[in-house]
C-alpha cells in the first residue's frame, strides 16, 4: 500500500501501532511530490527539512503529518507569496496563528501550495505562478482559489490541507477535486497572518480526505486569537465527539435546486439524490422554495449576493492591498496582476465619497436580509444543504477573460458566506466518464459546526460510490 | 466692530499617554525610544497578515469632555456635541465683566498615529528614513464647531483643553514634543448688517494652517491670517481654500498643498475590529473614574475653602498644585486637635496657604506640606510677638544666666544655643526664630567676647 494515500486518522492510529513508520510515509509522500508536481503545479515550495521536523513531533497529537498550506498563510522559513509576484520571495518575519497551532499540534507544514494571486479567484488559473492542473482529470482546473490545496489533498501529495475561503474558495476547489473541505463560521479560527482578501469574510479551514480528518484538523486551528479581535471566545469543541450522531429526526433544508440555472442540470439530480440518502437514514428533507424577497420558510435567491458579494469583497480587497509598497518588502505595484488591478480600481472607486453610500452602504443593507433570511430558516431547519458550484470541475482556460468568472461560479455559497455562516463540502457523485465530482454543501447556523459534522459523516458513511 | 469677522474653528491632536499603541501590543514611547523602529510589530508595520486588535485602554481612558456619548460603533465617533467653557473677557473691560463663552465640539474620536518620516543626506544622498515607533499610537482628535472670534478665545481654549487632558493625566500634551497638534481654520466673514446680526452663512472657503509647534505660533499664525485675509478682501480679492503652514523664521504663513478633494479619501467601517459595546453600567464607572477637572475644582476651593476667584484659577493650575494645597489644608486642619491652645490660637486658613503658595511660591518637590504649615506658622506667630517683647525677654535672659553669659565671652559657642533657647522659652514659643537669634547677637555684640 502506498502510505500517502492514507487519511489522517488512519495513518495516525497506524503510526500509534508502528505499523508503519513516519520515514516510509513521508518517502511515499516525497515521491508523489517529485513524480506528479512538475505536471499538476501544487505546490510553490517544498520543505526539504519536513522529515526532520516530523520525527522532532512524533510524540504531539498530529504526530508529524506531512500539512499542505494555502501559500497565504505567513510561515518563517518558507517563503510565502499569495501566489503573487509582488511577494515574489517574500520571506515572512513571524508566524500565521493557523500554522503556528497546526506545528504546536504536531504537524508538519511540508510545502505551499499555488492559489489564484491574492486568492482572487475560482480557478487557480489566475496564479503569478501558473496553473494547477485538476489531479482528477488533467485537462481541468481544480477550482479556486484554495485549488492547490485541494488537489494537493486529491493527489495524496500530503495527508490533510489548509485553505481558505471568502465565498466558496475551500468548498468549491474541494468539490471540484473530490475532497472534503471546510469553512467555519467568521470567527471560529484567526486570520492573523493570512495575505488579507476580503476582511469581514476570510475564514481559514481544512482540506480532508475524509470528514473526520477535517473535524480534527479544525479543533487544532479554532479558537479566540488575541492577534485577531474579530475570533470568537467561545471554546472550540472536540469536533470529532459527535459524528456519529446522525440524522434521524433532523430537519434537512434542500437549497437553490429549482434556481433556473441548476433545474435539471446534473447538480439537481445529484442534490435530489443526496435527499434521498437523509431520507433513508431517518430525516426529513423539504426543498426550500427560491424567492425573490425574504418571505417565511423560503430561500433569497443568490442572485442578489452576486453584486453584494463584488461591492463589500472588492473594497475590502482595496483597503488591503493598499500596504503593498514595495518599499519594505517585495517588489512594487506595477507587479500586480490583470485581476488585482481590476479589483483595486472597482474597490478604490465603490469607496470613493458619493458612491460608498450607493454601493457599500446599500449592499450591507442586502446583507442584513440575507442574515436575517438565514436566521429565519435555522428557526425550522437543523441544517440546509445545496451545491458549493453550479457544475463539474471547467476545463483549463475557462476563466481567462471573465472578469465574474468566480462570482458566478460561487454564487451559491455567497449568500451564507456573507451571513458568516459555517459550511462543509463533502463529495456526492462521480462522472465516471471525466472521472470528476460534484460536491454537496452542508450548512449550519452560526458555531453549529457540530451538527454540520454529523450530517456530513453520516452521509460520507452512506453514500453507495458506482462500481 | 470692524466689518469683518474672523470665523475660526480647530482641530487638536492629542497624543494619549498609554502603555501600548493603539492596536497592538507595542509600547507606547515614542519620545524617549532609543533609536528608531524598535516598538514596531507587524500590525504597526503594516506586515501581509497583520490585523489590528483594539487597546481597551485607549478607550476607557478617555476624556470626558462632551456631554452626549455616543459610543464608538465603526465609523461613529466616540462621543459628539460636547461643549467646554471658557471665559470671553470683553476688550477694556475689567475681569469682572467676563462672559462665559461656550465653545461647541463637534467630535472627539480616536485614531491611530502614522510614523514619522525624516529627511535626511546620508553619504552624500538625500534620503527619506521612516520611523515607525509612532505608528499605531493612540491619537485623540478633537474637532470644535467654528465658534472662537478671537485669537485671544482659541488662546484660552487651548490652555484649558491642554490643563484638563494633563489633569486626567492622559498625555504630557505638549506642543512642542508634538504630543499635542493643532490645526486651525480660519476664514474672514464680512459683517454687512448690524453688528448684532447671528450668523448666517459661513464663508466658502476655509484656510488650514499647520506647522504650529507651540502657543505662541498658534497666535501669531492666527494673527497673521486674520490680517492676510482680512487685506485680500479690503483688495476686493476673495481669499481661496488652502493649507498653509506658518513659517516661524518668516513670520508669514506659506501655501502647503492644494487641499485633497473629500473622494481622495475613502472611508469603510474596519471588518477587522468588531464594534465596540459598552453597558450604561460601564459608561457610569468610567464616569466615576474621572478625576475633579479644573473647573470643578475650582468653584469646590472656592466654595469650601473660601478662596477668591483668582486665588483658586492659580491654585487649581495643576493637579500637583491643588493636591499640595490640600494636603496643606489637612495638616494645618489635623494639628487644630492637639489640644495646645496657643495653636488653636493662631489657626492656619485654608486662605492663608492659599496666600503663601501664591505669593512665595515655594518649591512643592522640596518642602512637604507638613513643613510648609510649619513655616507659614512661625512667619504668621512674628507678628504676634512685639520687639520690645523679645528685648525683654533677652534682657532677662542676660541677667539672669551670668553663667552662660560668662561662657559665651570665653568663646564658646554652645553657649549661644543655649541663651537662645532660654529666650525662646521666655517668650512661651512665640516669635520668629531669625528675628530674635539676630537680637539676641546684637545684644551680646554689646558685651563683647
Amino acid at each position: 500500500m502506498k502510505l500517502n494515500t492514507l487519511t489522517l486518522t488512519n495513518a495516525l492510529a497506524l503510526l500509534k501501532k508502528k505499523e508503519i513508520s513516519l520515514e516510509e510515509l513521508y518517502r511515499d509522500i516525497e515521491k508523489a511530490i517529485e513524480e506528479k508536481n512538475n505536471e499538476l503545479n501544487i505546490y510553490l515550495t517544498v520543505d526539504k527539512e519536513a522529515m526532520k521536523k516530523a520525527r522532532q513531533a512524533q510524540e504531539l497529537p498530529l504526530g508529524g503529518l506531512p500539512i499542505a498550506v494555502k501559500d497565504n498563510f505567513l510561515t518563517i522559513g518558507l517563503p510565502t507569496t499569495a501566489s503573487s509576484n509582488v511577494l515574489d520571495g517574500f520571506m515572512p518575519p513571524y508566524e500565521s496563528t493557523v500554522t503556528k497551532r497546526l506545528k504546536e499540534s504536531g504537524g508538519v507544514v511540508i510545502g505551499k501550495t499555488n492559489m489564484d494571486a491574492w486568492a482572487h479567484g475560482s480557478s487557480t488559473e489566475t496564479s503569478d505562478f501558473g496553473p494547477t492542473k485538476n489531479p482528477r482529470n488533467l485537462k481541468h482546473l481544480p477550482g479556486g482559489s484554495s485549488g492547490g490545496s485541494a488537489a494537493a489533498v486529491a493527489a495524496d501529495m500530503c495527508i490533510a490541507a489548509i485553505g481558505s475561503e471568502t465565498a466558496g474558495s475551500i468548498r468549491q476547489p474541494a468539490a471540484w477535486c473530490g475532497v472534503v473541505g471546510l469553512k467555519p463560521t467568521y470567527g471560529r479560527v484567526s486570520r492573523a497572518g493570512v495575505v488579507a482578501m476580503g476582511s469581514s469574510l476570510d475564514c481559514p479551514g481544512p482540506i480532508g480526505k475524509t470528514v473526520e480528518d477535517c473535524a480534527v484538523l479544525l479543533h487544532v486551528i479554532a479558537g479566540k486569537d488575541e492577534y485577531d479581535g474579530t475570533t470568537s471566545s467561545q471554546t472550540a469543541p472536540r469536533y470529532q465527539k459527535n459524528l456519529k450522531d446522525g440524522v434521524k429526526g433532523m430537519r434537512i433544508g434542500l437549497c437553490y435546486t429549482d434556481h433556473p440555472k441548476l433545474v435539471g442540470t446534473p447538480v439537481d439530480v445529484a442534490m435530489r439524490e443526496a435527499g434521498k440518502v437523509f431520507e433513508r437514514l431517518g430525516a426529513k428533507v423539504e426543498l426550500v422554495k427560491l424567492s425573490k424577497s425574504v418571505k417565511p420558510n423560503t430561500i433569497l435567491t443568490p442572485d442578489y449576493a452576486i453584486g453584494l458579494y463584488t461591492i463589500v469583497q472588492r473594497g475590502e480587497v482595496s483597503s488591503n492591498l493598499a500596504r503593498y509598497d514595495g518599499i519594505r518588502y517585495g517588489e512594487d505595484r506595477s507587479h500586480f496582476g490583470e485581476e488585482a488591478k481590476r479589483r483595486i480600481a472597482l474597490g478604490t472607486f465603490i469607496l470613493s465619497k458619493g458612491y460608498a453610500d450607493k454601493y457599500y452602504v446599500h449592499a450591507q443593507k442586502v446583507r442584513s436580509l440575507y442574515i436575517q433570511n438565514f436566521k429565519e430558516l435555522f428557526e425550522t431547519y437543523d441544517v440546509l444543504v445545496s451545491s458549493p458550484s453550479p457544475g463539474f470541475a471547467l476545463p483549463i482556460g475557462a476563466s481567462a477573460g471573465d472578469p465574474m468568472f468566480g462570482e458566478l461560479q460561487d454564487m451559491l455559497v455567497e449568500p451564507s458566506s456573507l451571513a458568516g455562516l459555517p459550511g462543509i463540502s463533502i463529495p456526492c457523485f462521480r462522472d465516471p466518464e471525466t472521472n470528476l465530482y460534484l460536491g454537496l454543501n452542508i450548512m449550519a447556523n452560526h458555531w453549529q459546526e457540530e451538527k454540520m459534522f454529523a450530517v456530513a459523516y453520516t452521509f460520507e458513511q452512506n453514500i453507495r460510490w458506482d462500481p | 466692530m470692524g466689518k469683518y469677522e474672523p470665523i475660526i474653528g480647530l482641530e487638536i491632536h492629542v497624543e494619549l499617554a498609554t502603555a501600548s499603541k493603539m492596536f497592538c501590543g507595542c509600547k507606547n514611547d515614542p519620545f524617549f525610544a532609543s533609536d528608531p523602529n524598535i516598538y514596531t510589530c507587524p500590525v504597526c508595520l503594516g506586515m501581509p497578515g497583520g490585523l489590528p486588535v483594539p487597546n481597551k485602554k485607549a478607550v476607557e481612558f478617555y476624556p470626558d469632555l462632551p456631554k452626549g456619548y455616543q459610543i464608538s460603533q465603526y465609523d461613529k465617533p466616540l462621543a459628539i456635541h460636547g461643549s467646554l467653557e471658557i471665559f470671553n473677557y470683553p476688550i477694556n473691560q475689567s475681569t469682572n465683566n467676563q462672559i462665559k463663552e461656550k465653545i461647541r465640539i463637534r467630535r472627539v474620536h480616536i485614531e491611530e498615529d502614522t510614523g514619522k518620516l525624516i529627511h535626511a543626506t546620508i553619504e552624500g544622498k538625500r534620503v527619506s528614513l521612516v520611523d515607525f515607533n509612532r505608528s499605531g499610537v493612540p491619537l485623540v482628535e478633537v474637532v470644535t464647531e467654528p465658534d472662537f472670534r478671537t485669537v485671544e478665545e482659541v488662546d484660552q481654549f487651548l490652555k484649558k483643553l491642554q490643563q484638563i487632558i494633563r489633569y486626567l493625566s492622559i498625555s504630557g500634551a505638549d506642543m512642542e514634543k508634538g504630543s499635542m497638534r493643532l490645526e486651525p481654520s480660519i476664514s474672514i466673514l464680512p459683517i454687512t448688517n448690524t453688528t448684532n446680526n447671528p450668523i448666517i452663512q459661513y464663508p466658502t472657503y476655509r484656510v488650514e494652517l499647520k506647522n504650529i509647534n507651540s502657543f505662541r505660533f498658534a497666535r501669531k499664525a492666527i494673527e497673521y491670517e486674520i490680517e492676510r485675509q482680512t487685506a485680500m478682501l479690503d483688495r476686493g480679492e476673495q481669499p481661496i481654500q488652502q493649507t498653509r503652514g506658518w513659517s516661524e523664521d518668516k513670520g508669514v504663513t506659506l501655501p502647503q498643498r492644494a487641499k485633497e478633494e473629500a473622494q481622495d479619501y475613502r472611508y469603510f467601517p474596519e471588518p477587522d475590529i468588531p464594534p465596540m459595546r459598552w453597558e450604561k453600567s460601564q459608561i457610569s464607572k468610567l464616569k466615576s473614574q474621572i478625576p475633579e477637572l479644573p473647573d470643578q475644582k475650582k468653584e469646590r476651593f472656592m466654595k469650601t475653602y473660601g478662596l477668591s476667584d483668582y486665588d483658586s484659577d492659580l491654585i487649581t493650575e495643576t493637579r500637583k498644585l491643588a493636591d499640595y494645597f490640600e494636603e496643606a489644608v489637612k495638616v494645618a486642619e489635623s494639628t487644630l486637635d492637639t489640644g495646645n491652645q496657643h495653636i488653636k490660637q493662631h489657626h492656619i486658613s485654608p486662605k492663608k496657604i492659599a496666600n503663601w503658595m501664591i505669593n512665595k511660591q515655594p518649591d512643592i518637590d522640596a518642602i512637604l506640606p507638613s513643613q510648609l504649615v510649619q513655616d507659614i506658622r512661625a512667619a504668621s506667630l512674628v507678628v504676634d510677638v512685639s520687639i520690645d517683647e523679645i528685648t525683654g525677654a533677652i534682657e532677662q535672659v542676660v541677667r539672669e544666666q551670668s553663667k552662660a553669659m560668662s561662657d559665651y565671652q570665653k568663646g564658646k559657642e554652645q553657649a549661644l544655643m543655649f541663651l537662645l533657647g532660654q529666650v525662646i522659652k521666655e517668650l512661651k514659643g512665640k516669635g520668629d526664630k531669625q528675628i530674635i537669634t539676630e537680637k539676641l547677637k546684637e545684644k551680646l555684640a554689646l558685651y563683647g567676647r
